[in-house]
């Protein structure tokens, strides 16, 4: 893992003890609220519905037992003893007091974390494939590249006040596990012709309120050229972003109004003045980065117990079968810890959660940590000769549920319990489909199906990307649910299309029990996933299931 | 629709410290139960009233007139942000509802 440097440390030391200075002047009436509340979003911390909420960023999703173990602490001491994991591989802590706030950016510090850009106009939390360095699809590992693109943008002059926020994530893998397409740069790591690795560079995606598939501005940049290239699209974004309109301000409008054959000829021009400046410090940054991502010393050893425990404990070979993804290493596996018990809040851990995980990542896997998109926790390194003593561990902890891909491992967003911008809540959605379908006990032979909930048509919780989204909205005071077919957010990307009018909450638990039991009736097999299935026979079955009065009064 | 009816209001905010949600109660005071809130009938009144709360920002942030409705308890919430606001999430027992009587979470709207 990469590790600070003097000029880090230093930095952002400085920033704690600045916004230490800033929030005592605010206490004291020095400064107003508006003055205060652009200094307090540079800094990670809003104001929500109940109170205030500090958002960590977890640069590409990777953390050690140490920095997990401070979450746990911080969680405790300065919160109610949990923290919730975010789609953009970010923690939140839902309620710190104000003043508390420097105190917990010095112990964040004291782990080599912090908050900065976690908010505002800025270049937000780089994330990347949360197997990165393990994944057996793999290229090369996406993370120095993604720490590289976060020193780049940390405190960059030019771009703390762009037209709107700015997301980058990267993948190492053809297969896309980052959701790069509904980024504001999405980078995929490709081999050319030649073999030489390179990146194709996809601009202007994004979920909320226009939602887009990215589009590929370079289908082959250099891997030296990255940083220069980067800097020229944000550069050309930040001249001609628009600053009017809020909701006209994302790049993925630039370049639809702009097209994209302008916006690339601008991107280039710029990039052509840039490259030059760029006099290789930068590939030397990264020879020195790529360094701290060497790989581990995996062992070679028998698997032990593993294929016996799987023979005689279904619990176990279940979470085997569901939890598990290939490594590049012989004998070793990549664990994914499901944050998504049935009827649990998706995304949230316990302290005593993180300190179990903190144990787990020291003693059985390299020490290493990881968070998805998907808001549960990675074990990237786990050899499976350990695996059965990790699973008791996990089940001690209500950590062990085998559901990773199937319809309880869902996405949700804070919602309305929490969030000053929703219009609906989405935790309970999460929580009701979770429970209802493990009452049915049909979860497994239903198999991959991915349900993603937004509270807002901001789409924090990628509803437009989910098998089947979930967006909750505001009609007249009471929430009411819209539901959306056929998202992906993978490397065949697409945007859900609406099924129809919404329902009420008493009504949307239903209204998915009816999509899944029309899909279990239509698909040819078992092998055939939701998505699939969809993609063969299109929206019409699904809407027929959804609403069935609209059939029966067609039909009189 | 009640577009052009004025309907009752309570003026509401966060608190500067905590960012617990407070009310504006008759005796110009900021109460964390909205029970005790003052219900504002008049249209004028409501709008001056904010204008008083806008006028402490040494203790409260980001105050907005909140439609109410009056109940034998005091002031109620009528829209389901506002009653989330009144008692904490739902996923959990946090936030107001910690420091009252832990309340069933299938009662927790018919309370409200």
């Amino acid at each position: 893992m990469y590790q600070y440097s003097d000029f880090d440390d230093a930095f952002v030391r400085e920033r704690v003890a600045q916004f230490r200075a800033q929030v005592d002047r605010r206490i004291d009436g020095g400064l107003t609220e508006d003055e205060f509340k652009p200094l307090r979003l540079m800094n990670g911390l809003y104001l929500q519905l109940h109170a205030y909420m500090l958002r960590v960023a977890i640069p590409y999703g990777t953390l050690n037992s140490g920095q997990m173990r401070q979450f746990a602490m911080i969680a405790e001491r300065w919160d109610k003893g949990y923290g919730h994991f975010t789609t953009r591989q970010n923690i939140q802590f839902n309620w710190p007091r104000l003043a508390d706030t420097p105190d917990i950016l010095d112990a964040l510090a004291d782990v080599e974390m912090h908050a900065i850009q976690t908010s505002g106009n800025t270049i937000r939390n780089v994330t990347a494939d949360h197997f990165a360095g393990a994944a057996a699809d793999e290229i090369a590992d996406p993370r120095p590249v993604a720490e590289l693109i976060r020193q780049w943008s940390t405190d960059h002059p030019e771009f703390q006040f762009l037209p709107r926020k700015f997301k980058i994530a990267v993948t190492g893998s053809p297969n896309d596990r980052a959701v790069t397409r509904a980024h504001d740069i999405g980078l995929r790591m490709i081999r050319n012709d030649a073999g030489e690795a390179g990146f194709e560079v996809i601009v202007g995606g994004g979920l909320g309120r226009t939602p887009m598939i990215g589009k590929v501005i370079r289908e082959f940049l250099p891997r030296t050229d990255l940083l220069p290239y980067l800097e020229a699209i944000v550069s050309v974004y930040n001249a001609l972003g628009r600053r009017d309109n809020k909701y006209k301000a994302r790049i993925k409008i630039t370049v639809a109004e702009n097209g994209l054959d302008e916006f690339q000829a601008r991107v280039d021009t710029r990039f052509r003045q840039l490259r030059s400046h760029f006099g290789g410090a930068d590939q030397a940054m990264l020879a020195r980065i790529e360094r701290s991502f060497a790989p581990p010393a995996f062992r070679s050893a028998p698997l032990g117990r593993f294929e016996t425990v799987r023979e005689t404990d279904p619990a176990f070979r279940s979470w085997t079968d569901t939890n598990l993804a290939e490594h590049k290493a012989a004998g070793y596996a990549i664990v994914t810890v499901s944050l998504k018990a049935h009827g649990a809040t998706p995304g949230d851990a316990t302290s005593s959660q993180m300190r179990a995980l903190a144990d787990l990542a020291e003693r059985y896997g390299h020490d290493e940590l990881r968070i998805s998109h998907e808001q549960n926790v990675i074990l990237p390194h786990v050899h499976k000769s350990d695996l059965p003593e990790i699973h008791a561990i996990l089940s001690e902890h209500g950590l062990a549920t085998a559901n990773v891909g199937l319809i309880s491992d869902i996405i949700a967003c804070p919602g309305m319990d929490y969030c000053a911008l929703a219009t609906a809540r989405s935790i309970p959605i999460a929580q009701e489909i979770a429970q209802r379908f493990d009452e049915l006990k049909l979860e497994h032979g239903i198999g991959e199906l991915k349900i993603k909930i937004s509270g807002c048509i901001n789409a924090c919780g990628h509803h437009h990307v989910g098998h089947i989204g979930i967006l909750g909205l505001d009609r007249a005071g009471v929430e009411n649910y819209q539901i959306t077919l056929g998202g992906d957010g993978t490397e065949t990307a697409a945007i859900g299309e609406r099924a129809g009018p919404g329902f009420p909450a008493e009504e949307i638990v239903p209204a998915i029990e009816r999509l899944v039991h029309a899909y279990l009736d239509l698909r040819s097999s078992r092998k055939e996933n939701f998505l699939q299935t969809y993609r063969r026979l299109g929206i019409g079955p699904f809407k027929a299931a959804l609403y069935p009065e609209r059939v029966d009064a067609n039909a009189a | 629709m009640t577009r052009h009816r004025h309907s009752s209001k309570v003026v509401t905010a966060s608190s500067l410290l905590e960012g617990d949600t407070v009310w504006l109660t008759a005796d110009d005071r900021w109460t964390r139960n909205m029970s005790e809130a003052e219900l504002l009938e008049d249209e004028a009144v409501a709008e001056d009233r904010l204008l008083f709360a806008i006028s402490q920002p040494d203790i409260v942030v980001g105050a907005y007139l909140a439609d109410a409705a009056s109940s034998k308890n005091g002031p109620i919430p009528v829209h389901v942000r506002e009653t989330l606001r009144t008692k904490g999430p739902t996923n959990y027992v946090h936030g107001k509802q910690q420091q009252e009587q832990p309340v069933a979470l299938a009662r927790y709207f018919e309370e409200a």
